[in-house]
């Protein structure tokens, strides 16, 4: 335990010094400061408008933080060959995955916490109340996040940076829209496609189970089971893509 | 008796390279065995098979066949890495820390305790000679302070078993003689040391036995001790003509050599040099490597 607390406390201070990490959050903070701007200029409730860009920036940059600082670390490590002195050490390799894993979860957590109290602080310039509810979007978000970094974690495994960004992104982009894959599956006429979208619907990841950003902003009825379900959905979908990347990740060369 | 420190057991590693992933035989049936307490120079040209065989022994690189034993156990899981220190070539660091906090950060791995991690690493610092950069990150270190480093971490848990790949490149003269001294204070202090090599001299000076890899495959190994200490081969006269330029003539008798030299003399030229020629690593390495031509000949 303690190996994978060092592995992951030395990629955390490893991930606060990327420059990548501090433009998004930079370029995340202007968008938010944009969406006052679009509140104005906008018809409609600006209050409404501020919370449903802002969700989404902290959403959208978080995704894109957890694709470039996650990706980027991992094939640094490989790249710039410093994993061959961790691995030389009496480490497993599953010990190693998981401490970048948790180190890498942490500056999610770090960042996220850091865009949510932007936006909280937006929110009250204009309510002059602190809207918690925000949260019972903004978790589920953090746990998109967390599979998002499982998938990217898989991918890097085995495959070069590049690929796995692509991958990941498209990972990302499709999980959104399996429900329309769904449909699009019991549509179609030819046999071959509705098998394929089937398959594609049961194996990627649900993450509009994850999206509760509407119904928050709007103030839409939503129990609490259903976000437990849905963040224990992507808790066991995430700890399912941790074993399969600690599989790959067993079997690989370093040469 | 000998205990063995390292043992392999007909490796074989095929690397699949380029688009078409052509197959490359780069470990064909290497036997390699480490005696306790030695220091072993292992020598082979550029590609030989060395990086090769020591990541195979770290389990960073699975062969297709053979074993890797490590105190005669088979080397398994991650634990028998406890006593074993390594010096990956060209090793690379976390450029955004210092020395300090990376030897700390190793020390971690052993899970050994703050006060030791610390202790250690202040003495290993000092011993590499990095102790006035202990703060200073990595970034803005040269290539030569790096290799220190990369000792100091090899060293980190006292290993028993200390194996460095190529740890005398990017040295400068004083560097490799620091770290000559280093090797055989290991030696001193019971460590068995494997290291690899291109350079004869490195292995003539420090090594106890040279194991000579050409093309994936042990090939030879020898005592060095034994090797310097064979008969003179013959004997090199290098004299002044008669036009002053200078000629070389090779005596396989000592008698000859004097008649020569005797001659020289009486015909007035000016002798250059006399030089008994011993048997070295040298003629050995190149006798292997020539053998390898020959059989490629055929
Ligand atoms: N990752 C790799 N992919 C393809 N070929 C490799 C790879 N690593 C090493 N080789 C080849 O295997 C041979 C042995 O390499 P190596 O073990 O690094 O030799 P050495 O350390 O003795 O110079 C070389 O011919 C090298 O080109
Ligand atoms: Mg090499």
């Amino acid at each position: 335990m303690g190996k994978i607390v060092a592995i992951s406390m030395n990629t955390f201070r490893e991930s606060i010094r990327d420059r990548v990490l501090y433009s998004l959050i930079v370029f995340s903070f202007l968008m938010l400061a944009f969406s006052i701007l679009l509140a104005n200029i906008t018809i409609g409730d600006p209050i409404k408008i501020v919370k449903d860009f802002g969700l989404a920036v902290i959403s959208l940059f978080g995704v894109l933080i957890t694709i470039f600082v996650g990706i980027g670390l991992l094939y640094k490590e490989m790249e710039r060959r410093t994993i061959y002195v961790i691995l030389s050490k009496p480490i497993t390799r599953w010990q190693f995955l998981l401490g970048k894993y948790l180190g890498l979860s942490i500056t999610l957590a770090v960042e996220v916490f850091i865009m949510t109290f932007a936006f909280f602080c937006l929110c009250f310039y204009y309510e002059n109340i602190i809207s918690w509810e925000l949260l019972k979007a903004i978790v589920p978000i953090f746990f998109e996040l967390l599979l998002i970094l499982s998938i990217a974690i898989v991918f890097s495994s085995f495959s070069s940076t590049f690929l796995s960004g692509l991958f990941t992104l498209s990972i990302f982009v499709i999980g959104h829209f399996t429900q329309d894959i769904k449909i699009l599956a019991a549509s179609n006429e030819s046999l071959f496609f509705k098998k394929l979208s089937q398959v594609i619907y049961y194996i990627l990841p649900n993450l509009e189970n994850l999206n509760f950003k509407a119904r928050v902003v709007h103030n839409l009825p939503l129990p609490y089971k259903e976000i437990f379900f849905s963040i224990l959905y992507s808790v066991v979908y995430s700890i399912f893509l941790l074993v399969l990347a600690i599989i790959i990740f067993n079997r690989r060369n370093f040469p | 008796m000998n205990a063995l420190a390292i043992r392999t057991n007909g490796l074989y590693k095929t690397y699949r390279t380029g688009f078409l992933h052509k197959k490359f035989l780069a470990l064909n049936n290497l036997n390699l065995e480490v005696k306790q307490g030695e220091i072993l120079g292992y020598l082979g040209p550029n590609g030989a098979g060395k990086t090769t065989t020591f990541k195979i022994i770290l389990d960073l690189i699975r062969p297709e066949k053979g074993e890797v034993y490590i105190w005669g156990k088979r080397a398994y899981g991650s634990s028998y890495r406890q006593e074993i220190g390594f010096l990956p070539d060209n090793p690379y660091f976390y450029d955004y820390l210092t020395p300090l906090e990376s030897l700390d950060f190793y020390g971690k791995l052993f899970n050994f305790k703050k006060s030791e991690r610390i202790e250690r690493s202040r003495e290993l610092l000092l011993w590499v000679g990095l102790d006035n950069f202990k703060d200073r990150q990595l970034r803005k270190f040269s290539r030569g302070m790096l290799q220190r480093l990369g000792v100091a971490q090899a060293l980190i848990n006292n290993p028993k078993i200390l194996i460095l790949d190529e740890p005398m490149l990017g040295l400068d003269p004083m560097g490799r003689r620091e770290l000559r001294d280093i090797i055989i204070k290991c030696k001193e202090n019971g460590k068995t040391v494997i290291f690899s090599t291109h350079i004869l001299s490195d292995v003539e000076m420090i090594c106890d036995r040279a194991a000579i890899i050409f093309n994936g495959t042990v090939h030879d190994v020898v005592s060095v001790e034994k090797t310097l200490e064979t008969e003179i081969q013959f004997y090199e006269v290098i004299y002044a003509n008669t036009t002053g330029k200078h000629e070389l003539i090779r005596f396989k008798e000592y008698k000859d050599a004097m008649e020569g030299v005797e001659n020289i003399n009486k015909q007035g030229l000016k002798m250059i040099s006399f030089n008994p020629h011993r048997m070295n690593l040298e003629d050995i390495f190149i006798k292997q490597a020539e053998g390898r031509i020959n059989r490629w000949g055929k």
